[in-house]
């Protein structure tokens, strides 16, 4: 770059002189043998005696610029684009006739200009991130692989990362409405697509601190919530202004951070808990719920901005599906003892590890399943013989009631048994939700 | 792009765990240069699938010679798109010699027209993607808007002189994607496209 910089100043100290020389129109006033450094002052075409042009022609055309050659060429780049004026254009033109440094630096810059394209957006696959991944391991496996129970993290966070690359600076402040069930009745909150980002970030931090790691939350609004509503909230609050795009760096950071520890210490760490405030998971199960709302925020964005949004590959689907599968017990009991569930009166509560009432879930398309879900204690084990009910429904009409955006009246679900127990489940799975 | 300025330390650190065996950072790899490596591979190649199995090779390239990656020879973004334009035009190279041996349109002299046409094409796109972003604007607004200088440098908030020097400059660099008649080497010294 700075080479080509230094020649074309060479070329133009040389050419300096000749361009001056023409600019004091060969007046002698000069003196001596050595050409100005500085140009006279250009006569007037009045002054001249010169017969002046017609005035129906002056008219006509504009008046032909007279330049000196370090103009002309500090003028290429803009002429090749056509992006100089017409008596500039001409200017330059006619100039190209008589240098040739000039011709030769003009001829490549048009060159240049057929070599721009248009960038079109191209969509990358979103499955070719784990095609490749996967087959790259398969020439060289992996001596620190990615645990299996992290991996829809990874991949979750990876296709939100690609949807965020494409959205312009003011998409960042269209308006999401978190929506979910608490419990009773749906509920929202009204935030941005930033603000999803900063949700994401700031719930992603359970999982960072129960790994070590620095926490997005700073200080006493860190100590003081501890749970991911409050926490959320905490980190709206903290900033004086509403986030913006610039929350998309350190969201990618944590997540790239938190993917690349638990490879490390993965094995030891599965089972270590991860403190929601009013519940605890395990790391692994912790990784799984971050994937499955990464991908619902996903689709909060994608639909706030007008952007299509698959639902995540049907591994990581299958594992999100296990993972409420499993915690439908407890919600179950929770909603009991609250009130908010048929009590298990005059129904014999088993002994831990027993077989017990169930309900047998059955998930149709991909990534979809049976499980048999104990209705009765956390402790039962799902059995076939004891089956009272069961529902069948596609798999993301499931993921997304289980993200309270599906309301357990409406959810499309295929029903067979005792009403009481899938009416249970629904809403349970729906209360799985939260912001 | 934000990435592009990424610091040589960031280049060293991933080439050691990729050769560590690291899985994650082959993730961060394919996040971070994905959309580069798919879209030169797109321009040469014209072709979505055959762009996709580029970027299955440049990728698992990497990940089983991170060695082959010399830090000092400069910015890895710069290695792995020069071994993305080798490896698509090489594929190129291929397919259109099949298509000519069994008989398809068209002689040899075309074809390494094409190959070649492809290759200046990807090193264009490069040099577009990695030159330093007011340059980059500036050829933005000039020749995708329709703007002329004295309304680029309006916009930029720059004078005139310096909107016509960022073109001028912008286009000179461009120009250089002429320059190499072979593919780029990644390895070599000159692996920068």
């Amino acid at each position: 770059m700075s080479d080509a910089n230094d020649e074309h100043d060479e070329y133009d100290e040389h050419d300096e002189h000749e361009a001056y020389d023409r600019g004091s129109s060969g007046e002698s006033e000069g003196g001596g043998s050595v050409p100005p450094r500085i140009p006279m002052p250009r006569a007037s075409v009045e002054d001249s005696g010169r017969p002046l042009p017609e005035l129906d022609e002056a008219a006509s055309r504009p008046a032909p610029l007279v330049l000196e050659h370090p103009v002309l060429k500090a003028l290429l780049g803009a002429w090749a684009l056509a992006a100089c004026s017409a008596a500039e254009t001409a200017a330059v033109e006619e100039h190209l006739g008589e240098c040739g440094s000039c011709a030769d630096e003009a001829l490549r810059l048009r060159g240049a200009v057929g070599l721009l394209h248009p960038v079109e957006p191209l969509d990358l696959d979103p499955g070719l991130r784990t095609r490749v991944l996967t087959g790259s391991f398969g020439r060289r496996p992996p001596r620190i692989p990615v645990p299996g129970w992290a991996t829809p993290y990874d991949a979750e966070t990876a296709r939100l990362d690609a949807l965020l690359q494409d959205i312009g600076d003011a998409e960042w402040h269209a308006p999401v409405r978190l929506r979910w069930f608490d419990g009773r009745a749906p509920t929202s909150r009204r935030t941005t697509v930033a603000g999803v980002i900063a949700h994401l970030l700031t719930v992603d931090g359970l999982v960072a601190t129960a790994l070590g790691l620095d926490d997005p939350l700073t200080g006493e609004t860190a100590d003081k919530a501890a749970n991911p509503a409050a926490r959320t909230e905490a980190y709206w609050r903290a900033s004086y202004f509403p986030p913006t795009r610039s929350i998309r760096a350190p969201w990618r950071e944590q997540s790239h951070t938190i993917v690349r520890t638990v490879s490390f210490t993965g094995t030891t760490t599965g089972k270590r808990a991860v403190s929601y405030g009013d519940f605890e998971l395990p790391l692994h199960d912790a990784m799984l719920d971050r994937a499955f709302e990464c991908w619902v925020h996903a689709e909060d964005i994608a639909d706030a901005v007008d952007y299509p949004y698959e639902p995540p590959a049907p591994r990581s689907l299958n594992r999100m599906i296990d993972l409420a599968a499993r915690m439908l017990p407890a919600v179950l009991a929770e909603r009991r003892r609250h009130g908010l569930a048929a009590p298990a009166e005059g129904r014999h509560l088993v002994p831990a590890g027993d077989p017990g009432r169930s309900l047998r879930l059955e998930i149709e398309g991909h990534g979809g399943g049976e499980w048999l879900i104990p209705l009765d204690s956390p402790g039962a084990v799902g059995s076939a013989e004891h089956e009272v009910a069961h529902i069948a429904l596609d798999g993301v009409e499931f993921c997304h009631l289980a993200a309270g955006h599906v309301s357990p009246e409406d959810a499309a679900a295929g029903q067979l048994g005792d009403r009481e127990a899938i009416r249970d489940v629904l809403f349970a799975t729906a209360s799985l939700s939260r912001m | 792009m934000a990435t592009k300025d990424a610091p040589p330390r960031w280049d060293r650190k991933m080439q050691q765990r990729l050769a560590r065996g690291e899985a994650a950072a082959l993730g961060e790899l394919y996040d971070r240069f994905a959309s580069l490596v798919h879209a030169l591979a797109h321009r040469v190649l014209g072709d979505e699938r055959a762009a996709d199995g580029i970027t299955r090779e440049v990728f698992a390239h990497v990940w089983e010679h991170p060695d082959t990656y010399d830090p000092k020879q400069g910015p890895l973004r710069s290695w792995v798109a020069a071994l993305t334009a080798r490896l698509a035009v090489q594929r190129l190279r291929a397919t259109e010699t099949a298509a000519l041996a069994q008989g398809g349109q068209g002689s040899t002299e075309e074809l390494e027209r094409k190959v070649r046409r492809a290759s200046v094409a990807a090193r264009a796109d490069y040099i577009v993607t990695s030159m330093p972003a007011p340059l980059r604007a500036a050829l933005e607004l000039a020749y995708f808007q329709r703007r002329d200088y004295r309304q680029t440098a309006v916009d930029l908030g720059v004078t005139e002189d310096e909107a016509r020097r960022r073109l001028r400059l912008g286009l000179q660099l461009l120009s250089t994607a002429h320059d190499t008649g072979a593919p780029p080497e990644p390895a070599g010294p000159g692996g920068a496209v």
